[in-house]
């Protein structure tokens, strides 16, 4: 617990208590905020925040009942907060049920499982060599003893060459899809998308080169990444163009900005916890609990926003019809009436996989194989490397509040002595 | 009771469980691979996707509740026979019952 940020968020009434004021997440306070409406209020009405009005689930039990109740608490057109966040710049090509992630059944399903193959543990063992290699080439580059943003160079860099390799893209390319999926995710001023107009170009060129490549590769199915698996499927030719730019650029993202930030995690929860990077190296066939407590702990998508579909009822409190609610996975995966202890960072805890993270019920994340993967080849290769992954100054988060991650993460590496 | 879990590869696991648990739980306590249950048996994440052996389709109740289903529907490659092993309450007249497990869970 943060004492500061303990008193802080209790200072604030109740009903003013905003948690999706992305400068909580930014500064790391937030969880605090959270414990107490898990305490207080685990159904918690906020009636003005930037984003309108809103209702916050916090306790885990509830957020896995929401998340399960997909006719009560509907996806259909958004699972953000923010209702202008896809449509703000009234961009033709960019429409509401742009993909699976925001349909409910009957068209989630089909849509859904024409992806799923391609991240299906059997084609995912397809990949793990390349991944692997492309890992141990760039830990076996970086600077030892030597100060350098871990961000940058290992979380930002990995994650894009393993997309890379997924979606069969340019290696020297691979720098072009953070930039395409810092601008799906990004707005006018946020020092990457000049202004709606700028944002409506990019996502064009995106959607002309998916659009190829998705042609290409039908007419020639020979490979295992991503498109080639959806160039397969009978599903992907029905999609309007918008649906199929949402389909691509969802995968994109949500490979990017999640598994990046679990890296970086990763880092930061062996430094604050050095007793477990220990255990580890004592014993490294902890390294799959590890990475399912990394993920629980850094837990790298903060919520999901669900829509009432009729008035339910929650903890005795009655939602009304059509309103937003926010599923606080962060606030889950620290629930005191769970987890022993939900602060720390455990690599050895009982039932490691049963956190939040991915969520649960037909939403629940598709590339949650592939994340634990990734995890788990970049430790299984650090571990022969390097003694230390030293922090030599805090870290900076990003300003949001859906996505828990860091700017910068200054760090030093220590090689092993005996390596 | 006893119940048996055959993997994909073949490797039997004879399990001594008590009358009570889900099969979820049985592969679990008994150190069964191949079967996750990351929701902790509330038919919520799929992670505990086993194919039923057909001589004993007869003697267990088949129907799946919505939210099993609508979780098998997304398991690829799912079969008639599939269920998920947490919805599978473990009783004495499934003493004996044999449940093979997939490849793999997504
Ligand atoms: S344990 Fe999650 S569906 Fe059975």
């Amino acid at each position: 617990m943060n004492a500061q940020a303990a008193a802080e968020a209790a200072r604030v009434p109740l009903a003013d208590i905003d948690v999706s004021d992305p400068e909580l997440h930014r500064r790391d306070v937030v969880t605090e905020y959270l414990r107490r409406l898990r305490k207080e209020a685990p159904v918690h009405y906020c009636a003005n925040s930037a984003f309108g009005s809103y209702w916050s689930v916090t306790r885990f039990h509830d957020i896995m009942q929401v998340d399960m109740n997909h006719r009560q608490f509907s996806s259909d057109g958004t699972v953000v907060i923010d209702d202008q966040f896809f449509s703000g710049g009234h961009i033709e090509n960019e429409k509401k049920r742009s993909s699976f992630i925001v349909l409910d059944p009957p068209h989630h399903t089909s849509r859904r499982s024409a992806v799923a193959p391609g991240l299906a543990p059997a084609n995912l063992l397809k990949l793990e060599a390349g991944i692997r290699q492309r890992t141990q080439e760039l830990l076996d580059s970086l600077p030892v003893e030597e100060t350098f943003d871990w961000v940058d160079n290992v979380a930002i860099e990995l994650t894009m060459r393993m997309l890379a390799i997924l979606f069969d893209h340019p290696f020297e390319k691979r720098r072009e899809m953070l930039h395409w999926s810092n601008v799906v995710i990004g707005f006018p001023g946020d020092g990457v998308v000049e202004s709606w107009e700028h944002r409506n170009r990019v996502m064009t060129e995106i959607h002309e080169y998916f659009d190829r490549v998705f042609k290409e590769r039908r007419a020639n199915p020979v490979g295992h990444d991503l498109i080639t698996m959806l160039a397969k499927s009978e599903v992907m030719s029905d999609l309007s163009p918008a649906e199929f730019l949402g389909t691509m650029t969802l995968l994109m993202t949500g490979g990017n900005e999640t598994t990046r930030n679990s890296m970086s995690g990763s880092v930061l929860a062996m430094e604050q916890f050095p007793g477990e990077l220990e255990k580890l190296k004592a014993n490294p066939a902890l390294v799959p609990s590890m990475v399912s407590e990394v993920i629980r702990w850094q837990n790298p998508v903060s919520y999901m926003r669900r829509t009432t579909t009729e008035d339910v009822e929650l903890q005795g409190t009655t939602i009304p019809k059509g309103e937003r609610v926010v599923i606080w996975y962060l606030s889950g995966n620290r629930d005191e009436e769970v987890f022993e202890r939900p602060d720390d960072f455990i690599i050895d805890r009982p039932n490691p996989r049963q956190h939040l993270s991915f969520g649960f019920g037909i939403h629940r994340c598709l590339g949650n194989r592939l994340a634990e993967m990734q995890l788990r080849i970049l430790w299984e290769e650090i571990l022969p490397r390097f003694d230390r992954i030293e922090m030599v100054g805090e870290p900076t988060r990003i300003h949001s509040n859906m996505f828990r991650g860091f700017h910068t993460m200054p760090v030093r590496l220590h090689r092993k002595t005996n390596a | 009771m006893e119940i048996k879990f055959v993997e994909a590869s073949g490797e039997v696991h004879h399990v001594e469980v008590e009358v009570g648990l889900n099969a979820m739980e049985a592969a679990l306590q008994n150190g069964v691979p191949g079967i996750d249950g990351d929701c902790g048996g509330n038919a919520a994440c799929g992670t505990c996707h086993i194919l039923v052996d057909q001589a004993w389709l007869a003697s267990l109740d088949t129907t799946r509740s919505e939210h099993e289903e609508a979780m098998i529907e997304l398991i690829e490659n799912a079969q008639p026979n599939s269920r998920l092993a947490c919805q599978i309450k473990l009783d004495e007249a499934l003493d004996g019952l044999i449940i093979h497990l997939p490849e793999a869970q997504f």
